[in-house]
């Protein structure tokens, strides 16, 4: 399959929309568009599993080079493994949800949906790159749309939030670009991935880049203490602005600390495995409390995400091959199920004009669909089994405890006891929302979802019951991929 | 081999129900939901005991044991070499047993609330939840692998958490619903990091491969796993015990059982099914599925199980006389009798003779089901009749409700432990079980049953006999047929199931054990229960002060009984006081005022620096030129320092 399609559906399709003339145009054309992505996400899996099937034992498949700056080595390099496909199916989930519940926003429409493909089209592009240059452009084209997206259509404090995260996003890039070009000058000017993997870099060397880079990636996917972005940014961006945020756009960070922090820098990440794992145990603890006392359904969400994606951390630095496959398994299952509960906030917050629990009760009573999506996605965050987090929590555990000092164990324990807290947070926000007496009555004239609303839902509900039920598909994609880079860290 | 595609429908049949009614039977089948359920169920329920004919009758015994069969094992997620979350069906005589019970009892359930439940607004529902349920626990029982059962076991969380809170629009269900699932949740963080260290210590995750492992000698794995230890136990001692206290908080042990009296808030058939027959037994049955690894490598487990089931068997028995809520009382007498359950593994020991408590908690468990899931569904008649939980709402409701007044009494004898029912029998059992191994816990579960018999026979008079408070002015009748038949079959099943061989099927070890009767060590605590009996009847068969006298004369006693012994105030001051003041608030006063204040800092000090500096780029060349002048001769200052 040619992987430049990935890139090409999006454009096309922005473009289009630019050129589009009213707003039911717009709609209609992100609609058929982001539907294309979606089923060319589906493709790429079909073929990439049909290629593994035949033996193709190679490490990326589907690989393209072009020549672009031939005097820097500075190339355009695509390929995919199971980690990349199975982000770039993520991608193709959320941007098809995120399409559908924009479908009322009214406020400069055509420009809207423009940025939200842009958005996409630049994480297609970094999942796809194998040259750190293109790599960090794809993952700057998804930077400068969030700031938009949060200061025009925001709500709240838009302003302040906007800065905040373009300045600490920007702050990350900075290091990653030094990071980069410090990969760049110590091993002969190869931005190329697959050349670097290979390449001898020396310890010291390692232990100075492997800390720019993945503190860099960190800020994308809420390193603690860097994190204070995310409440921030997902309490003032619009729904689907959220959704992207936290199902997408963590996950290039996540991708980035484990694909180019951790992958050529092994040495690096043992060094530091050890804090990386103090710190995102501490956010999955922390965030979890700080979770409970939260009063706005998007702040829940938004510190819940911080203590959830901290999985994704504690996996990689872990350094066992199931640990990594759980965190990649969090990263894919976070995605989607985050972008459920922003979606899903978004319905309620559209129908009761307010996010605080307090002000809500007995919604199920009006709205039994989204009360029933609310329940479901509460169910998948909490770790219920037959939904995906259930599914990746338990293989980052499985995968911690095979380390066998007290140091990890203790790490495990403590990430293991806010599987308690998440069920008293979410516990009390659906029983204090959805379920107990109608608070106001002026809500008792509220409707249920509407066509797009449902659709959004169902494909993401699809999607973490997929992973849920049978998880298999998903770890023989990401499995082998893990493996290679546990070969690398373990120097085969 | 038993057929895997009949014993996989037994589950599947009740989840296709779930999906069946929860997808459309809002719209759809609103009426019909009862039916299509029941149907469902019932299909099942003939496979289970087709099933168990099979295994036990035409399979039978090979060299004289019971086999353990795995007629299916899929693999659902591999996490590395040799260790994987299995799906498979375990077919061995405790998860054939647990079949017919939990088919049966759910059998029960499903046809009672089609005349309980008549014209709810959620009927389909609540037929949906209770197949989810129903499925759930048939998975748990037929699990192959120690994931595959931690899997249902939050999946039997979940279902109870939708059914509890099945009245969603009353607090006090949905804080009752909330509070069960985050209590068993406390312990199945237990029953995990236990997972993990036992599969660790054996590298499976598989029950049979993992029992095998760690309960010989002379394998590599056990030889390992003896040589770790943590704080003077052994990391199997460890592992058993949390896996352990996953059990407890589920079966409603002391101290996790808080949980238990409040999840009453359900529809009654609900607590029928749930609350008292099966999920609650799930923790026994986890610790009779891994009894090898309890019994012969960390028997001081085996004996912390043994005196948290004496314990709870006690307290639990003492709260009940107290309560006046007739659904309580019932809560509080699952707790004192699964503590039975307990104790009688927990003096049980693997192997031939001294293994009786196994064979007899299996029993009891079995009876248990029977008369409890009769009580349940006698009181939710009861309650369907006068419209109200209390006590003292009721009595001398004999003369209208004949059939549950019979089905009633026969629970409550069988409960007390009153020849022939079928609670005398496996109650007899457990008692000689603990009087061989340990007195202590003997004479506990001696009083207990007296103490049993005397406040179900409080519930008994006090509904049945006494003053009729209730006006009875609508004449409606005890509920229908579909509310009277299942109490005439676990009528017959309360009376009658005592007379099965259990012994010639349920074994520790799969060989059959002959169970004997001593007649005169049945004499003690049948008298007891007797009194039991006579010392209710005399306070409670006729309205009298004697009752309100006797509290009065305990004083603090029944004060502090009547307030469950203030467990749930404490457990109040520890979640509200410590875990919301102490680490929540402050956890959230931290991140938005430290973490993210040192962002803002940051952000505001390159501001404020770069406001600073800006007056530098003045555009005046004058100024320029001095800065370079500067520069230049601080450079030379420190070039000329560093040469020399």
């Amino acid at each position: 399959m040619n992987l430049l399609l990935l890139i090409g559906a999006p454009l096309l399709t922005a473009l289009a929309v630019l050129l589009s003339r009213n707003k039911q145009q717009v709609k209609w054309i992100s609609l058929a568009g982001s539907a294309v992505q979606l089923a060319l996400a589906f493709a790429l899996l079909f073929a990439f599993r049909q290629e593994r099937a035949a033996g193709n034992n190679a490490q990326m498949l589907f690989e393209q080079h072009y020549k672009l700056f031939e005097s820097l080595n500075i190339n355009f390099h695509f390929g995919v493994d199971g980690i990349s496909v199975a982000m770039i199916l993520l991608t193709s989930f959320v941007v098809i949800a995120g399409v559908l519940v924009s479908w009322n926003v009214e406020k400069m429409t055509k420009e809207f949906y423009f940025l939200l493909l842009l958005l996409g089209l630049g994480a297609y592009g970094f999942f796809i790159s194998l040259d750190l240059f293109i790599l960090f452009f794809f993952l700057e084209i998804s930077v400068i749309p969030k700031y938009l997206l949060i200061g025009i259509w925001g709500s709240g404090k838009k302003e302040y939030s906007a800065n905040k995260l373009a300045l600490m996003l920007m702050g990350g890039s900075a290091l990653i670009l030094v990071g980069m070009l410090g990969l760049y000058f110590t091993t002969g000017y190869s931005f190329d991935i697959m050349t670097l993997s290979k390449a001898n870099i020396p310890a010291a060397t390692q232990n100075l880049l492997f800390p720019l880079l993945f503190v860099g990636f960190g800020v994308f996917t809420a390193l603690f203490p860097l994190h204070t972005w995310v409440p921030d940014g997902h309490s003032s961006a619009p729904t689907a602005g959220s959704m992207f945020l936290a199902g997408i756009s963590m996950k290039l960070g996540g991708y980035g600390c484990l694909r180019v922090a951790t992958y050529l820098l092994p040495e690096g990440a043992k060094e530091y495995a050890n804090i990386i794992i103090v710190l995102s145990a501490i956010a999955i603890l922390y965030g979890a409390f700080a979770t409970m006392m939260q009063k706005d359904l998007k702040y829940i969400n938004a510190y819940s995400s911080v203590s959830h994606v901290g999985f994704s951390l504690l996996g990689i630095g872990m350094l066992t091959q199931t640990a990594i496959t759980g965190a990649l398994m969090q990263m894919v299952s976070h995605g989607v199920m985050t972008a459920l509960f922003f979606a899903v906030i978004g319905m309620v917050y559209d129908r009761t004009h307010t996010r605080m629990v307090a002000e809500m009760g007995g919604l199920m009573k009006m709205m039994p669909f989204i009360a029933t999506v609310f329940f479901i996605v509460g169910l998948c965050s909490l770790g219920l089994p037959g939904f995906s987090g259930f599914v990746a929590e338990m293989t980052v555990f499985m995968g911690s405890w095979q380390n066998d000092d007290a140091f990890h164990r203790i790490a495990t324990i403590a990430a293991a006891m806010s599987i308690v807290v998440t069920a008293v947070y979410i516990l009390r926000a659906t029983g204090k929302t959805m379920m107990g007496p109608v608070v106001n009555a002026e809500h008792l004239q509220l409707g249920d979802a509407k066509w797009n609303e449902k659709l959004a839902a169902i494909i993401l509900v699809a999607g973490i019951v997929a992973i849920g039920i049978a998880p298999g598909w998903l770890n023989d994609l990401l499995k082998p991929a893990a493996e290679e880079i546990m070969n690398r860290i373990a120097g085969k | 081999m038993p057929n895997a595609t009949i014993i996989a429908l037994i589950p599947l049949l009740p989840l296709a129900g779930f999906l069946l009614l929860g997808l459309f039977g809002r719209k759809y089948l609103k009426t019909s939901s009862g039916i299509i359920g029941t149907a469902l169920l019932l299909t099942s329920t003939i496979l289970a005991l087709y099933t168990a004919y099979e295994y036990f009758f035409v399979y039978g015994k090979v060299n004289g044991i019971y086999q353990q069969l795995t007629p299916l094992k899929i693999t659902w997620l591999e996490f590395s070499k040799g260790v994987s979350i299995d799906m498979g069906l375990m077919i061995d005589p405790i998860s054939v047993m647990m079949l017919v019970v939990v088919t049966l009892v759910s059998l029960m359930v499903h046809i009672y609330s089609i005349g309980y439940m008549k014209g709810e607004e959620r009927f389909s529902t609540y037929y949906a939840f209770l197949g989810l349920f129903t499925f759930s626990m048939l998975g748990l029982v037929l699990s192959t692998n120690i994931f595959q059962i931690y899997i249902f076991w939050e999946l039997v969380g979940v279902s109870s958490f939708l059914l509890i809170g099945y009245y969603y629009n009353k607090p006090s269900a949905v804080a009752a619903s909330k509070k069960a699932f985050i209590v068993t949740r406390f312990a199945d963080l237990g029953f995990l990091i236990g997972i993990l260290i036992l599969s660790y210590c054996s590298g499976t995750l598989d029950f049979a491969t993992l029992i095998q492992r760690l309960t010989s000698p002379e394998s590599n794995e056990f030889k390992t796993a003896v040589t770790y230890s943590f704080l003077g136990a052994s990391a199997l001692t460890w592992g058993a015990a949390l896996v352990f206290i996953g059990g407890a908080g589920k079966s409603a042990m002391f101290p996790l059982h808080i949980w238990l009296p409040d999840a009453m808030e359900g529809p009654t058939p609900v607590s029928a099914l749930i609350h008292a027959a099966t999920m609650v037994v799930a923790g026994v049955y986890l610790v009779a599925r891994l009894f090898p690894v309890f019994a012969i490598t960390t028997p001081a487990v085996l004996e912390i199980i043994g005196w948290v089931g004496a314990i709870s068997a006690i307290i639990a028995a003492v709260i009940a006389c107290t309560q006046t809520d007739i659904k309580r009382v019932l809560a509080y007498s699952t707790m004192s009798q699964i503590g039975y359950m307990m104790f009688a593994l927990g003096v049980a020991k693997y192997g031939a003779e001294p293994a009786l408590g196994y064979t007899a908690s299996m029993f009891h468990l079995f009876t248990h089901a029977m008369f409890k899931a009769l009580l349940f569904l006698g009181a939710g008649a009861v309650i369907h009749y006068v419209h109200s939980n209390e006590m003292n709402d009721m009595g001398g409701l004999r003369k209208y409700m004949p059939i549950t007044h019979i089905t009633f009494l026969i629970a409550c004898l069988a409960i007390a432990g009153v020849p022939p029912f079928a609670g005398f029998f496996s109650k007899e059992e457990i008692l000689l079980a603990a009087y061989q191994d340990n007195m202590a816990i003997y004479w506990i579960a001696l009083i207990t049953s007296g103490i049993t018999a005397f406040y179900m026979f409080r519930l008994y008079f006090t509904i049945f006999w006494n003053k009729p408070h209730h006006a009875h002015g609508e004449k409606h009748g005890e509920g229908g047929f579909v509310m009277m038949l299942p109490l005439v079959i676990l009528g017959i099943g309360a009376a009658a199931a005592g007379f099965i061989p259990f012994g010639e099927f349920v074994s520790s070890d799969g060989r059959p054990l002959e169970s004997h009767f001593h007649l005169q060590f049945s004499i003690l605590p049948v008298a007891l229960g007797l009194a039991g009996i006579l010392l209710a009847m005399w306070l409670y068969y006729k309205q009298n002060d004697k009752p309100a006298k006797l509290a009065s004369s305990l004083g603090g006693l029944y004060k502090a009984a009547y307030h469950k012994f203030y467990i749930d105030e404490i457990y109040l001051f520890v979640t509200k006081k410590i875990l919301f003041n102490l680490v929540g608030r402050p956890a959230a006063w931290f991140d938005r005022n430290v973490v993210d204040g040192f962002i803002n800092l940051t952000g505001n000090t390159t501001q404020a620096v770069s406001e600073g500096i800006k007056k530098v780029q003045s555009g005046k060349v004058q100024q320029y030129a001095i800065y370079f002048l500067g520069g230049v001769i601080v450079l030379a200052v420190l070039f000329i320092y560093i040469w020399k």
